[in-house]
């Protein structure tokens, strides 16, 4: 674990180096093979030569997009576990990703949104709508509810919009066509003007969650400690759920359902950094643009020349780790 | 004991509790009443006596051949389902003395899911066809149900046997990434697939034909006969582990038969109905309402109400947007979800 501040400091310098070599390897690597001077080239001299159109459609929309995305994610993540109390605690454990599919097929099969930026709003309305549900019911009286009730609301309420999803979907098999691809969550063939259109909600929240980390700590003390050092406990908790809003709303409208980043990144930040929201949360943001970048790259090798949907990669590394963490107890 | 009617058939004897009687009975003739009315409603409207007629050979031809043929089968199906989900539900809710385990929430339904999806596309052909029978795809979902069951018990159990706890959380996670590998495979088949995959992920008893409904009864009855043995030791595993274990039974043991009757029942009851969630999370609970929780009388009751749940579902599907079939899925979630979180709150300390 890093204690110093010096250490702290270098380690998120390393952090931010890792993302952009892991970026720079994302736009080389892959099927075709794309070399560094080409790169260069594409901003300098365009000639709409095949690399160069992958480079600017494909290779560099993706790089920045898993990179936002993945911070996104892991920061929500972060603290949606400061504010529940829940080491449990994702977007996707408590169904802000169903919630956001829902809304999706809801637009297509009624109200007849076929564009891609459609999806985007759509997916941000049923994230905030699902994220809002679930967090109320967490903190419902004095103590809310206990970590495992709290897993279980989400995943109840996940639950019911899958339903309400395959419902749908199950007597519009147009809409089905339209959702099928975005349902399953993936990095690539986003535009950039989407994540562009989604930026500056990001933006937000990233920088509210740089700040709001110090009296995170003090909340994460109890209630009564915070409230006894003159907190406005209310105000910290309705700046965390619009940070989580924002971050996991924005993550899933440009890139679809994407499990367990949120889930994984906080814990893994913690074996660096402790509790320290101050440090975590930054932390969290650099490890999940790492693990997502990562995880996009492992994606195009597994099954070349075909791709493993980005959302399955993070299951499979997301669910073991879910599964060490709820056998180890929740209790600590 | 006055709540109590002493029943002597030659040398045994048993202790007949009134209220869960009156209850019990009670259930069967509204089950009764239902499966009648449900049987005449729909396109072609039966007065209920004609469907009794029907029924037993009397009717109409065409009357015969919509209640006999096209109706008994999927309401059979319905109620058999619903019956062995609410078994399972009550079962789990027992071992793991929490009331909001169910097998939709421990994982059992999305790993039915996965195998049957998988199956889906493994065995599709290029014309969209499968080019095995389709009567494999039950067997399909119920091993996908058991090895999902197996996997999830397994991660639960440390030294001490399996922690009921965990074994809720470890449910919840493992579904949630046993529904993206759902996904992705949906995705990359054939869009047919995916929309055959739809409907039995949400869970529906349209299109039922006798076959299925003989393949199903033997299955839930003969479980039924071997959870009727294990009942007082469910009624064991409600007082605790140190308690358990004092009173001499073997808890770890039994346990395990349990979870396994569990697994059985749910994932026979989702291999044929598909995934209708929920029932097993609310028929056991209506059930203690009303008769307490004693496992003799709770599992019948909760057997029935299951039954019940699953059959208004279905009534509500077929009809509410006729011609359109909804999933009875889509129904039993849509009131399944708010209760559950009521009862989250509910139970709070």
């Amino acid at each position: 674990m890093l204690t110093k501040t010096s250490t702290r400091v270098i380690g998120i310098i390393i952090g931010i180096l890792i993302v952009l070599l892991l970026m720079w390897a994302s736009i080389v690597l892959g099927l075709t093979k794309i070399t560094t001077q080409m790169v260069i080239d594409s901003f300098t001299h365009y000639d709409q030569s095949n690399e160069h159109i992958i480079i600017q459609t494909a290779r560099i929309p993706r790089a920045l997009i898993a990179a936002a995305v993945g911070s996104s994610l892991a920061i929500a993540g972060a603290i949606m576990q400061g504010l529940t109390k829940n080491p449990l605690a994702s977007p996707s454990i408590f169904g802000v990703n169903a919630g956001a599919s829902f809304f999706v097929v809801l637009g297509v099969s009624f109200f007849g949104v076929t564009s891609i930026t459609g999806f985007t709003w759509l997916a941000f309305l049923g994230a905030a709508l699902a994220a809002v549900t679930v967090y109320a019911l967490g903190s419902v009286g004095t103590n809310g509810l206990t970590p495992v009730k709290l897993t279980l609301a989400g995943a109840a309420i996940a639950a019911l919009f899958s339903s309400m999803t395959q419902g749908i979907l199950t007597l519009d098999e147009r809409a089905l066509d339209q959702v099928l691809f975005w349902l399953a969550g993936a990095v690539q063939g986003r535009d950039l003007d989407l994540l562009i259109g989604v930026l500056p909600y990001l933006l937000i929240g990233w920088v509210v969650s740089l700040f709001i980390g110090k009296k995170m700590n003090v909340l994460t003390m109890g209630e009564d400690v915070a409230v006894g050092l003159g907190q406005k406990t209310w105000l910290v908790k309705v700046l965390g759920a619009m940070v989580v809003v924002l971050l996991a709303g924005g993550a899933v409208a440009i890139s679809g359902p994407i499990g367990f980043v949120g889930l994984i990144i906080p814990h893994v930040a913690r074996w660096f950094i402790g509790y320290d929201y101050r440090w975590l949360i930054p932390y969290s943001g650099l490890l999940g643009a790492i693990l997502l970048i990562s995880a996009d790259i492992g994606a195009r090798y597994i099954i070349m020349p075909a791709e493993v949907p980005i959302g399955v990669m993070t299951a499979f590394i997301g669910a073991p780790f879910f599964i060490y963490i709820a056998r180890r107890g929740i209790n600590e | 004991m006055n709540n109590y009617v002493k029943l002597k058939i030659g040398k045994l004897q048993f202790l007949v509790n009134k209220k869960a009687t009156t209850v019990i009975l009670s259930l069967i003739f509204v089950m009764v009443a239902l499966i009648i009315a449900s049987l005449g409603i729909g396109q072609m409207k039966i007065w209920p006596f004609d469907v009794v007629k029907a029924i037993f050979g009397y009717g109409e031809d065409m009357h015969d051949l919509v209640v006999n043929q096209f109706r008994m089968p999927r309401i059979l199906l319905a109620v058999l389902a619903g019956a062995g989900l609410a078994m399972s539900g009550a079962i789990l809710q027992g071992i793991i003395r929490n009331p909001l385990a169910s097998p939709d929430i421990i994982g059992i339904t999305a790993g039915s899911a996965l195998s049957t999806v998988g199956f889906l596309v493994i065995f599709s052909d290029r014309s969209n066809s499968l080019s095995v029978s389709i009567q494999w795809l039950p067997l399909a979902s119920l091993i996908g149900a058991i090895l999902m069951g197996i996997f999830v018990y397994l991660l639960a159990m440390n030294r001490n046997g399996i922690q009921p706890v965990k074994l809720v959380l470890i449910g919840v996670g493992l579904s949630a990434a046993v529904e993206a590998v759902t996904t992705m495979i949906m995705t990359f088949g054939p869009i047919y697939t995916a929309a055959r995959a739809n409907i039995w992920l949400t869970g529906s008893v349209n299109g039922t034909n006798w076959s299925e409904v003989a393949t199903i009864t033997p299955w839930i009855l003969g479980l039924v006969v071997i959870l009727f043995f294990y009942t007082t030791k469910l009624n064991m595993q409600e007082l605790g582990d140190d308690l358990v274990t004092n009173a001499g039974a073997r808890v770890q043991r039994d346990r395990l038969i349990l979870l396994v009757l569990a697994t059985a029942l749910a994932g026979g009851s989702v291999a044929f109905a598909g995934g209708i969630g929920f029932v097993g999370l609310m028929a056991p609970h209506i059930a203690r309402r009303l008769v307490g929780s004693t496992y003799a009388a709770l599992l019948p009751t909760s057997a029935l109400i299951g039954g019940v749940i699953v059959l208004v579902a279905d009534l509500i599907a077929r009809t509410a947007f006729a011609p359109l079939e909804i999933p009875a899925g889509v129904f039993t979630s849509l009131i399944g979800a708010p209760y559950f979180i009521y009862l989250l709150f509910k139970t709070r300390k």
